[in-house]
């Protein structure tokens, strides 16, 4: 048994040009970066002010810079696989080996799911939700800064995959038998495991937290039916995480207990049963499709009420339709695999209630039509993001309702119909969800807005790089096309693979356009500066605060008496002309103290998770006793709040009129 | 039920006209309501695995079954154990409520005991069954009853080491408002424990002699 494991030189693959180069340019970047940091003496200001930071709109943040650049990744793996397919046909092996092409499509697909779209959505929903809930933070702040810091540990050990070792060659979903120690013998598999269920247990801590938030801490007056629509959308989005990833991690650890202990959950001796691994890894998956998009769902549902200057259609019948979607969520993993061979009315049960979800989600896309109608729309980049949506995101719903026939599933089923389809909801719901809400709310945030022509372009070249990229797969997978296909032999396929290949290109400049519209943005944040706190006539309260808003969020808890309280204040001010301002009473507020434990956990975390990874059984256990002394230290530190004086407040609210307005 | 009457009592006159617009709820409601938010996902866990064995029980591979494995009695000690834990961890509750230092201490002495002989007791199975050959590598549905048994053992070897750790920070800290609150929610999480025992005993033990 040696000191390190498995861990040796040769875990290194240098052999593989393309991944050292790959690592090489990391290195390169993160030293970079790391030495602009020490040289500008960054540290103190950024350990301070980010890493220990237990606010809200701060973690928020960083959520959404690790998931951007984890889009950069994401992204790089899937142009490597559209190369790979453009070229490998006939008798072409392409430029990528099955064993890395294999890794790259697990990666994207596990990078995607769990660290690009997870984190985007949470970033937002930490920065917003308890600015539209009127109070000043998330309930248990500092388990925010852990959850986020999990997540970071899952992204670290998922890159250093890259460098030392490999990474699953399963498909994102590993199923076994092929995922079990017989089949994949490496450590890809187990990279894949600890990341997951590290960043899965943060994921359970946010939702713990956010349910909590939204249920318990309300600005007063604040009842159900007067909350905005993205945080009901972010309610049903964190009782789903609530629900089913405890779920993922039950399954997962069935998994490593098979992989470690030779226990015989999945395997193909001893009993096990492989077809349970696919139902309960879809139990937590098709919830997790719902978790994704309904706060997308609810940010476009913000953006077209706040650009038509309406109030958002058939609110109650919102409502009513997120709760739907996220219970019947529940009721349909199994048209992910109509074909392992269940009965036929197991089949068409299954069937229809996936079919029955399309009603809700119809329900929402005409409250969204009706809510442009008749209103004054203003084509601000969060507006053509979410038009390009409505456009796009119906038909490939109406692909799910074709999906959702078993007989059809049959046809299609595990082709790149398949991949067309799921891309098509995923990329026009949540990344252009997200992305309207990146352009909406970056305002609040940082106090300037987006530059509108980069954004317009970058939504342009989104919008018809993806449908260049995906509309062909739908051909192909007609065509008999199945996926994860390294080369092939059919060269029908190859011009339409090569549509695909100009449409990912075509996204890439795309992501140009919002690299550039950052960088000039901020070069011309004066010009773009916006003072009132308000930059699109919003309707909600997170409008009402300066941007960017304190820590302390809001001076004085607003009082709400009706839905698109921000809008109604406005309303009123106007008719009841210059009342006096009234004279406030400031009164000192308690702020969490900031706190290392999230960061030291996550230390601890990657730590473990890389020693179990390469069995390396001491490190495992420093790691499992680091997290236990920093909870300990965490749980017996003195001072637990710091006291904003009056003054301070008072002092914060002269300089910025907007917040005296509420 | 001391628990809930405390937490009622919190709630001031007026709130109690609308409850959902009376604006952020104190920190000890806050507390306790998610930390149950996260019993019940801990319960939604303990549900995977109980599907998993449910789907896995008859899954013996030739190996034994649970009906000649299972010893009734050492296993009603053990819940008798386990459930008399639920009370002294009730009466540790009524202590806290009223700040009494001694009555805590010896509650939680006697529910640490109780909870320790109720891991011994699971212990000693697991030793007997792995002695006998029946180990989890043996057959699927050994794998299955392992896993489930034993995470619930980890959960109340969880629980001893946190109400410890809670009787060190009465020594040290007293029974300031943080540390009632976790006691609040230790209090919470041991009951639940009891509660998944109770299906537990239910499904492998009870069903399994019968099957």
């Amino acid at each position: 048994m040696s000191l390190l494991g498995k861990l040796t030189w040769s875990a290194v693959p240098i052999d593989q040009p393309i991944i050292m180069v790959t690592v090489a340019g990391m290195v390169i970047v993160i030293l970079a970066v790391l030495a602009w940091i020490t040289a500008k003496g960054y540290w103190p200001y950024l350990w301070r002010e980010w890493i220990t930071s237990v606010d809200h709109k701060r973690i928020g943040v960083m959520y959404l810079v690790l998931a951007l650049v984890m889009l950069l990744r994401g992204f790089a793996d899937a142009i490597m696989m559209r190369t790979q397919q453009a070229v490998a046909a006939g008798g072409a092996q392409g430029y990528l080996p099955p064993e890395h092409f294999d890794q790259i499509f697990s990666a994207h697909g596990t990078i995607m799911i769990f660290f690009v779209a997870m984190p985007l959505v949470i970033g937002l929903m930490n920065f917003v939700i308890p600015l539209q809930l009127g109070v000043r933070d998330v309930a248990f702040p500092t388990m925010n800064s852990i959850s986020f810091w999990l997540t970071a540990s899952g992204v670290l050990l998922v890159n250093v995959s890259l460098a030392i070792g490999e990474f699953a060659k399963t498909g994102w979903v590993a199923y076994p038998p092929l995922s079990e120690l017989q089949f994949s013998p490496g450590v890809g598999v187990d990279y894949y495991l600890w990341s997951l269920q590290i960043s899965g247990a943060g994921t359970l801590m946010t939702g713990v937290n956010f349910v909590t938030t939204i249920l318990k801490m309300r600005a007063p007056g604040m009842s159900y039916m007067r909350m905005p629509v993205f945080c009901w959308t972010a309610l049903a989005s964190n009782l789903l995480i609530v629900a089913a990833f405890p779920v993922l991690t039950a399954t997962f650890a069935m998994l490593l207990l098979d992989r470690y202990l030779g226990f015989h959950f999945f395997t193909v001796d001893g009993g096990g049963n492989a077809m349970m691994y696919v139902n309960l890894f879809w139990v937590w998956g098709h919830p997790e499709v719902y978790i994704l998009i309904l706060p997308a769902f609810g940010i476009f549902s913000e953006v077209s009420a706040t650009f038509s200057g309406k109030p958002l259609f058939g609110y109650r019948s919102m409502v009513g339709a997120t709760m739907a979607i996220c219970v019947l969520s529940y009721t349909v993993w199994l048209h992910h695999f109509f074909t392992m061979g269940a009965s036929a009315s197991v089949n068409a049960f299954f069937g229809v209630a996936s079919m029955i979800i399309a009603v809700p989600t119809g329900v929402k896309i005409y409250n969204w039509l009706f809510t442009m109608y008749g209103g004054r729309v203003r084509f601000e980049v969060p507006v053509l993001w979410t038009m390009g949506f409505m456009v796009s995101f119906v038909f490939g719903g109406l692909t799910g309702v074709l999906l959702a026939l078993p007989p059809v599933d049959w046809q299609v089923h595990n082709s790149l119909f398949l991949v067309a389809h799921f891309h098509h909801v995923i990329i026009p719901g949540v990344l252009f969800g997200v992305m309207a809400g990146y352009n909406y709310w970056f305002p609040k945030a940082f106090g300037f807005k987006l530059e509108p022509r980069w954004g317009a372009a970058s939504f342009w070249c989104w919008f018809i790089g993806f449908h260049l990229a995906f509309m062909p797969l739908y051909v192909v997978g007609l065509m008999g096309m199945t996926r994860r296909l390294q080369h092939y032999d059919v060269l029908s396929w190859q011009p339409w693979l090569l549509v695909a290949e100009g449409g990912a290109v075509v996204i890439f400049a795309g992501i140009i356009c919002q690299i550039m519209q950052l960088v000039t943005s901020i070069r011309h944040r004066e010009q773009l500066r916006d003072t009132t706190g308000d930059p699109w006539n919003g309707r909600t309260l997170e409008w009402a605060t300066a941007s960017p808003p304190p820590a302390w969020n809001y001076a004085v808890l607003p009082q709400v008496s009706s839905i698109d309280a921000y809008w109604l204040r406005k309303q009123r001010a106007l008719t009841h002309q210059a009342q006096p301002a009234q004279e406030r009473e400031y009164t000192p507020i308690e702020v969490p103290k900031n706190s290392a434990a999230g960061f030291s956990i996550a230390f601890f975390a990657v730590m473990s998770g890389f020693a179990l990874i390469w069995h390396i059984w001491w490190m495992a256990g420093i790691g499992v006793l680091g997290i236990f002394l920093t909870i300990l230290v965490f749980a017996f530190r003195e001072e637990e709040e710091i006291k904003i004086p009056a003054e301070e407040i008072a002092a914060f609210d002269r300089a910025h009129q907007a917040e005296v307005a509420v | 039920m001391n628990v809930n009457v405390a937490l009622i009592d919190d709630v001031s006159p007026e709130t109690q006209l609308i409850a959902s617009e009376a604006g952020p709820a104190p920190k000890r409601i806050v507390v306790g309501y998610g930390f149950w938010i996260f019993l019940l996902s801990d319960i939604v866990m303990f549900a995977a695995l109980f599907a998993a064995y449910a789907v896995l029980a008859h899954a013996t591979a030739g190996g034994p079954s649970g009906a000649q494995l299972f010893n009734q009695v050492s296993v009603a000690i053990e819940t008798g154990c386990l459930l008399a834990s639920s009370y002294t961890c009730g009466l540790m509750s009524l202590a806290v409520g009223s700040q009494r230092r001694f009555r805590t201490y010896l509650a939680a002495v006697v529910t640490f005991a109780l909870g320790g002989a109720f891991l011994t007791f699971e212990l000693r199975e697991f030793a007997g069954m792995i002695a006998a050959g029946a180990t989890p590598q043996r057959s699927a549905f050994l794998s299955a009853f392992f896993t489930l048994v034993g995470c619930h053992g980890l959960h109340v070897t969880v629980g001893l080491i946190w109400l410890a750790v809670m009787m060190a920070q009465i020594a040290v800290k007293g029974f300031r408002a943080t540390v009632e609150r976790r006691l609040l929610c230790f209090a919470l999480f041991w009951h639940a424990l009891d509660i998944i025992w109770v299906w537990l005993f239910t499904v492998i033990y009870l069903m399994g002699v019968i099957s």
